[in-house]
């Protein structure tokens, strides 16, 4: 890279590595490798850094925590406590945070982190959600983030429960109940988990070991394959000017984006540091040592098991008793069918997504959200359920807060789940048609440049320019729905694809993905804009560009 | 008893023993004795006997007129709804509008008026805690500067304190009822902040929450936030002897008064103690917790994030 060479200790070194690893053209193709920019690329990277933080703020937890369930009597620094009898494990917690040099401070970033590692996932998710970039080639990875969702919320249930402080047990009181939910096995599952009756003496050690070893290891495991999955497959990127399916346009990694996004990993520990510094986390103090008799009122998971608790308290009290069993769908339901259909439908969505509109295409290029009307109604109406389902888990301090019945928020949230998805999905479909006509009025007519004419005859008018090149780009990245492929071609033989009951459904719903949208010509007011002429061009070729989409 | 034998000893004062034995048996020497007597009895009854009537006759007319004021304050505050002989009132369907007060005892009618939670204004689910009415404000302002406004102050104070003091005894003179309880009893410094904490967690936290903020219940109700430095000790104590509202009876035996003491203690101790941790975020366990986590958290480095890629460095590298 630069013209000087390198100091003869240095270049000695590096050429020992290169003769046995060959590094040189690794590196070489690798250092080069691009970045498109975009902030919304950076919340994938919080969950990374935050994944990082837990584990070095996690090790130092672990120096001095007993996961141990043997009764002891407290006598520390906190004198509100002396002469409690506790669990080794909660004493051992009140140790690190009053006695331990930094461990309150450590306690406090380690929560901290598994509260943001699993907000920048969601969010993330959402991003890459709205934006299609899940579509082929990519849906292996948004599986695999999947996945580390769904780990990340066991590993932060098993974490929360391990200090056996009274929230933690509450929460393991839950886990006991779904576990013993489960038809015809729950008993046993309960049994086996526990090592006997609640609370026992097993249950905090096993989970030790699996929230420290095994979890984290599997987290691991995906974060590494979701890493090379992204380097080898390339970063999408927004459909900006110069960004095409053929090519990805940005910074290098080597300087640029590295500095970027060490910078960043600095400022993600600097968040981190203040909030731990700060804002108080989970003061098990306050709670007090797991008492099964005491319980307390807003006894609330962390955010990422809110719709679970929300799906419980909106429960009817729904039993089956046949045959000396009993079917506890009270519990059944809320814990499997809100998740299910949530991480379920996302996990299936771009095959789904696929099987309809047919589009077998790699894509590298982002869809902005208003050009996929359904898709984003669909988010939507995904977010609006999860989003009443959390709140449902708050609803008693809701109801506390803002001075409403309980019941009354009870009832709320027991129709608008059913009905807010719905009205999140019509409304956000409308949206992104409307925007689609004011992009379609933008290509056609320009913008409103402030200029008023007043004609001859007194009207006045106002003057349109044609919009910059960068807007007409971002907005010609749209790609207008393809006239469906006859039903029957020349000779009347139906086309397998649209045969049966299902490919009678395939088309239905081909139909509906496309309906009502508003196609975008390039009218040719630009002057100057080739580039875009040729992005447009490759859109209505369509399929000749897949070949060489390898960027 | 005689003494026969003549002497010729002389008292220190001169009078000679002859004298006054001579005296002794004049005929007349009795009936002066029981005149003597009767006067000197008279002299201490009329100096004694007259005053304590008046006293006593002063007591009474005084604690009458008390009781009267009581219940004047009761006619006019409270009997509206508790009815005139404090007997409860229904609506037309027979449904209960106020409980009956005979019996409820001194502790109850201190809690409620004190904490302004009566006399009641809007009628509904759950009476709030508000600023007593100016009749029972025995909370009210009184370091001013200006010696009137001070003085003005300290009176409207006394005054409030002898009117809750007479509503309360009107109120027991129906028929008894649990009494207020002594400062020693109420202490914070004499409870054991311990066992405090663990009755506390048992029976109190499931709706005030771990730390007092309060919380909802059913039908439109609510615990009470209990951390706030005005709610005093006698009021917990009181709350817990009388059960006001949605809140159950903790009686002697439930909770016996050390028990009370040293709930007391906890939640004093836990109000008055800082978060080590920063900011307590309300207290309120996960819920502010994830708010602040998306807020701040998710916020700020959206925040950095944009800032980051808003950074363009002078060249441009295309690959």
């Amino acid at each position: 890279m630069s013209d000087t060479t390198a100091p003869k200790a240095v270049e000695g070194g590096l050429n020992f590595l290169d003769d046995r690893l060959g590094s040189t053209t690794f590196l070489k193709r690798n250092l080069k490798k691009v970045f498109p920019d975009h902030w919304s690329f950076m919340l994938g990277e919080i969950a990374l850094y935050c994944f990082i933080i837990l584990l070095l703020t996690g090790t130092f937890l672990t120096l001095w925590f007993k996961p141990s369930m043997t009764e002891v009597i407290y006598d520390g620094s906190y004198t509100k406590l002396d002469g409690v009898k506790m669990s080794e494990a909660y004493a051992s917690t009140l140790h690190i945070t009053f006695d331990v040099r930094g461990g309150l401070l450590m306690r406090q970033i380690h929560h901290w982190a598994a509260v943001l590692f699993m907000a920048s996932i969601l969010a993330h998710m959402l991003r890459v959600f709205f934006t299609g970039a899940y579509r082929k080639p990519r849906e292996l990875n948004w599986l695999i983030g999947i996945g580390m969702f769904t780990l990340g919320m066991l590993e932060g249930l098993f974490g929360y429960s391990l200090p056996d402080d009274l929230l933690s047990g509450t929460g393991l009181r839950i886990t006991q109940g779904v576990a013993e939910a489960i038809p015809l096995v729950g008993t046993y599952i309960y049994m086996f988990l526990f090592g006997g009756e609640f609370p026992g003496e097993d249950i905090v050690p096993r989970l030790f070991t699996l929230h420290i070893l095994l979890i984290p290891a599997l987290i691991l495991g995906l974060v590494t394959a979701h890493m090379m999955i992204m380097w080898h497959q390339k970063h999408t990127a927004m459909p900006v000017r110069n960004q095409t399916e053929e090519q990805v346009y940005g910074y290098p990694f080597y300087p640029v984006f590295m500095a970027k996004t060490g910078a960043y990993f600095l400022f993600t520990f600097g968040v981190l540091a203040l909030l731990g510094a700060f804002a108080q986390i989970n003061p098990i103090w306050l709670f007090g040592p797991y008492d099964p008799g005491a319980i307390s009122a807003g006894s609330q998971p962390d955010w990422y098991m809110g719709v679970l608790e929300g799906a419980l308290r909106l429960m009817p009290n729904w039993e089956i008793t046949a045959w000396g069993h009993t079917l506890s769908l009270n519990v059944l339901i809320p814990a499997l069918i809100p998740l299910g259909i949530i991480f379920g439908g996302a996990a299936a969505w771009p095959f789904i997504e696929q099987w309809v509109t047919g589009d077998k295409r790699l894509h590298h290029v982002n869809d902005r959200p208003r050009n996929a009307p359904v898709r984003t109604g669909v988010g939507m109406a995904a977010v609006t359920f999860y989003g009443l389902l959390w709140l449902a888990g708050a609803n008693d301090v809701l109801a506390d807060k803002f001075h409403v019945s309980l019941y009354a928020t009870t009832w709320f949230f027991r129709f608008a789940i059913f009905i807010g998805p719905v009205l999140a999905y019509i409304l956000t479909k409308r949206i992104c048609l409307g925007l689609q006509r004011s992009d379609r009025a933008t290509i056609e007519h320009g913008v409103e440049s402030g200029v008023i004419l007043m004609s001859p005859d007194g009207a006045y008018s106002e003057r349109h320019e044609p919009a910059r090149a960068e807007e007409r780009h971002v907005i010609l990245s749209k790609e207008n729905p393809r006239p469906e492929r006859p039903a029957v071609d020349a000779n009347g033989i139906p086309a397998p694809s649209t045969k049966g009951p299902v490919g009678h459904l395939r088309s239905r719903l081909n139909r509906a993905w496309i309906a009502d949208d508003v196609p975008i010509e390039d009218v040719g007011h630009d002057g100057h804009g080739h580039g875009n002429g040729n992005g447009h061009a490759a859109i209505e070729a369509g399929e000749d560009h897949r070949e060489i989409s390898k960027h | 008893m005689t003494l026969t034998v003549p002497t010729t000893d002389t008292t220190r004062t001169g009078i000679s023993v002859k004298r006054f034995t001579a005296w002794r048996r004049r005929p007349w020497a009795g009936y002066a004795v029981v005149l003597a007597a009767l006067a000197a009895i008279g002299a201490i009854y009329a100096g004694f006997s007259p005053q304590t009537d008046r006293a006593e006759a002063a007591d009474t007319t005084r604690a009458a007129a008390d009781l009267n004021n009581g219940r004047q304050l009761f006619n006019d505050n409270c009997a509206s709804c508790h009815g005139l002989n404090a007997e409860g009132t229904k609506d037309a369907k027979g449904k209960p509008i106020a409980p009956s007060l005979i019996g409820v005892g001194a502790a109850s009618v201190d809690f409620q008026v004190a904490t302004g939670r009566m006399p009641a204004m809007n009628p509904g689910a759950q009476m709030p805690r508000k600023e007593p009415i100016p009749a029972f404000n025995t909370e009210i302002k009184t370091d001013y500067k200006e010696p009137e406004k001070r003085e003005e102050a300290e009176k409207q104070k006394a005054e409030a304190e002898k009117n809750l003091a007479d509503l309360r005894n009107y109120i027991t003179s129906l028929g008894g009822g649990p009494e207020v309880p002594s400062a020693a009893a109420v202490d914070p410094e004499g409870g054991d902040v311990a066992l405090g904490g663990k009755l506390f967690r048992t029976n109190c936290a499931q709706c005030h929450n771990f730390t007092g903020q309060g919380g909802a219940l059913t039908g439109g109700k609510y615990a009470p936030e209990l951390s706030k430095s005005d709610v005093t000790p006698t009021q917990i104590y009181e709350a817990m002897l009388t059960g006001p509202q949605a809140m159950p009876v903790f009686n002697d035996t439930t909770l016996t008064p050390k028990d009370k003491q040293a709930i007391i203690a906890y939640l004093v101790k836990t109000r008055e103690e800082p978060n080590p941790g920063g900011n307590g975020l309300g207290r309120i366990g996960p819920v502010s917790e994830g708010l602040a986590g998306w807020l701040i958290g998710i916020g700020l480095l959206v925040l950095a994030s944009m800032w980051i890629t808003a950074k363009k460095p002078k060249k441009l590298k295309k690959s």
